[in-house]
């Protein structure tokens, strides 16, 4: 078995960000991390490597110079064998399709039968490169997984839909499966493994290489007027002894904000 | 234009509030832009009566399609988009709308401006404005290829005024099959509205010390006001609340007309699953907690005080 995983470097959670005075881009300061829930996919390839052998191999769209150290310190010195850094000057301003575009096709080239991504990525938020992946190979896909397991050509998956609602599905390979947090708690890398990790083979790819042209991946979504989160007008503390506070919440609550 | 394609999500038959929600705004921007609505509903629901809501016609694929998979709804809803071809499309940011969508964009080499909190027309053009970076950042996103699609974060719009007529059906047909089977379904032990649709939260943080106060305080009080349960990351870690019950940017992303966060502190990852709400009320005895900056009414003392009397309060009303 081949298995892959997607993996995106993004600015972690508690980056500052800082749109420009004209909305036009944003900065960002902070680090660098592997998302958290593509962390939970590299993960699980890693155990499913480890139930039944096999290859794995992490794939990520980006420039080699801001990714390759998390690559190797997160992802390769968990047990991943192989990182695949799809690199043009064509993806630098990829939207969702260009980026599941170059990604399907290095899969394919890989041979990989069973993919893992996170259920999104929290820099973008978008919620599109997976299921977009699935649908440029024609694969079956379940999202949020929080269970999976395989068995020779099938596997079954247990998915967190709406509502609270779990549902079992099962299928046979090729499949892309969305991590959801809870599948399986993340090992954390041990000095040895960091070391090896330093060694593992990287191989970075154009977008000729996956014979796709530019035009292929140019993007169709823009995106514009980057701001800070519309402030809501300051809070009222509401002040008094239990008693009175209670009353006048819900006085507020109805005859004020009329959400009662 | 073609018109605006509504993709009505609907539970055994009855329309999901976000597909009455989604039409009520596409009828806005279609006065905005002169054009149409239409809706796209895929399974055994009546169609006809969207018309209520505002669509004019309905393009409907037929049979049970309860079994849910990504590959079959994608497909069905490229046949309906081949028949309606439309400029275009809004769904609601559901599961299914996280799940099939980009994949049939994907089908439909478009491109498409996910969860989107406010939609407007400008230039002939619909334009979606939207959170990133977990609502610590906004913008607006553009698509230059068509259909145009965006999904559209639940409770993002008022539900239109009830209105009488019935929608013209357009049978659509579907061939696709689906990639992977339902062996079960676990229905959750509670039976109020999911976090990411619920009109109401109530949601209890670390303070709550157990699972016990967790239960005999926030659960209280949530029932007293017809809400949904949510908790902090921190409360879900402790084992208070089950994880299907967390609210954040690793939880659930909620949108309610009223959030009340009882011994919450703020923390910017809770913060990034509900600071779109209407009006937040926060519950703290540190009158430092960041959760104060957000909150619409903020109460400065011991939850195990208020929650209780808040709990009466609600259920006399
Ligand atoms: C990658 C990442 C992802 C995360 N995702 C999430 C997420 O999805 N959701 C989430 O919630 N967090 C998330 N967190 C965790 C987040 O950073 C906070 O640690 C967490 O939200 C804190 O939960 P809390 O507010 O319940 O606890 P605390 O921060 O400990 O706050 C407890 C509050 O209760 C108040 N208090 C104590 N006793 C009382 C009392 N008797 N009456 C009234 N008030 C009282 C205190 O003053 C305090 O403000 C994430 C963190 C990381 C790093
Ligand atoms: N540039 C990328 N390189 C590799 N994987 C990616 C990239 N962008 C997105 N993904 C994968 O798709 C998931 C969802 O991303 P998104 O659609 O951007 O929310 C991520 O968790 C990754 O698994």
């Amino acid at each position: 078995m081949k298995i892959g995983i997607c993996a995106k470097v993004t600015a972690d959670t508690d980056a500052r960000l800082s749109p420009s005075a004209d909305g036009g881009s944003f900065e960002f300061s902070g680090k660098s991390v592997v998302g958290p829930y593509d962390m939970f996919a590299v993960e699980e390839a890693v155990q499913t490597k480890e139930k039944h052998g096999g290859d794995t191999v992490v794939f990520t769209v980006g420039a080699e110079s801001d990714v390759l150290s998390q690559l190797r310190g997160s992802v390769l010195a968990l047990g991943v064998d192989k990182a695949v850094i799809v690199e043009d000057p064509a993806l630098a301003n990829a939207d969702a399709l260009g980026v599941a575009r170059a990604l399907a096709k290095a899969i394919e080239a890989e041979g990989v039968d069973l993919v893992f991504c996170g259920k999104q990525a929290i820099d973008d938020d978008n919620v599109q490169v997976p299921a977009m992946i699935a649908g440029l190979l024609g694969w079956a896909q379940v999202s949020r997984v929080t269970a999976f397991a395989v068995d020779g050509t099938s596997f079954t998956a247990t998915r967190a839909m709406d509502g609270g609602i779990k549902q079992v599905v099962s299928g046979n390979l090729p499949v892309l499966i969305t991590a959801e947090r809870g599948l399986n708690t993340p090992r954390y890398a041990k000095l040895p493994a960091i070391m090896k990790a330093k060694k593992k083979p990287t191989e970075r790819r154009d977008l000729a290489a996956l014979g796709l042209s530019a035009e292929a991946v140019a993007p169709k979504v823009s995106t514009s007027a980057y701001g800070s989160p519309p402030e809501r007008p300051s809070g009222k503390i509401i002040e008094g002894d239990t008693d009175t506070v209670v009353a006048e919440l819900v006085r507020l609550l109805r005859e004020e904000a009329k959400v009662l | 234009m073609s018109g605006i394609l509504v993709l009505a999500e609907h539970d055994g038959g009855a329309f999901k509030k976000s597909a009455t929600e989604l039409i009520g705004k596409a009828s806005e921007l279609a006065a905005a832009l002169g054009t149409q609505v239409s809706a796209a509903v895929v399974g055994d629901a009546p169609a006809a009566s969207l018309g209520a809501a505002g669509a004019g016609k309905v393009y409907q694929v037929q049979g049970d399609h309860s079994s849910y998979d990504a590959a079959a709804m994608a497909s069905a809803w490229k046949a309906i988009v081949d028949a309606a071809s439309p400029d275009v499309i809004l769904a609601s940011a559901s599961y299914v709308g996280k799940d099939a969508l980009p994949r049939l964009v994907a089908l439909l080499n478009t491109g498409m401006g996910s969860e989107v909190t406010e939609l407007r027309a400008e230039g002939g053009a619909v334009i979606g404005r939207r959170p990133l970076y977990a609502g610590k950042l906004y913008a607006d996103v553009q698509i230059s290829s068509s259909p145009a699609v965006f999904s559209v974060r639940p409770n993002s719009f008022p539900q239109p005024g009830a209105g009488s007529g019935e929608a013209e059906v357009v049978t659509v047909s579907a061939g696709a099959q689906a990639l992977t089977t339902v062996v079960e379904t676990l229905q959750p032990t509670s039976t109020t509205a999911d976090l990411t649709e619920a009109e109401r939260i109530v949601s209890g943080g670390r303070a709550l010390k157990s699972a016990e106060n967790f239960d005999n305080v926030i659960r209280p009080l949530a029932a007293a006001v017809g809400a949904t349960v949510g908790a902090s990351r921190a409360a879900v870690d402790a084992g208070y609340a089950s994880h299907s019950e967390q609210v954040g940017q690793t939880g659930k992303t909620v949108n309610p007309t009223l959030y009340i966060a009882a011994g919450i502190s703020g923390a910017i990852q809770h913060l990034a699953g509900m600071r779109t709400s209407k009006v937040i009320v926060a519950i703290n005895k540190d009158p430092e907690a960041p959760i104060f900056e957000h909150a619409t009414y903020g109460i400065v003392d011991d939850l195990f005080e208020v929650c209780p009397r808040l709990t009466k309060a609600f259920e006399e009303l």
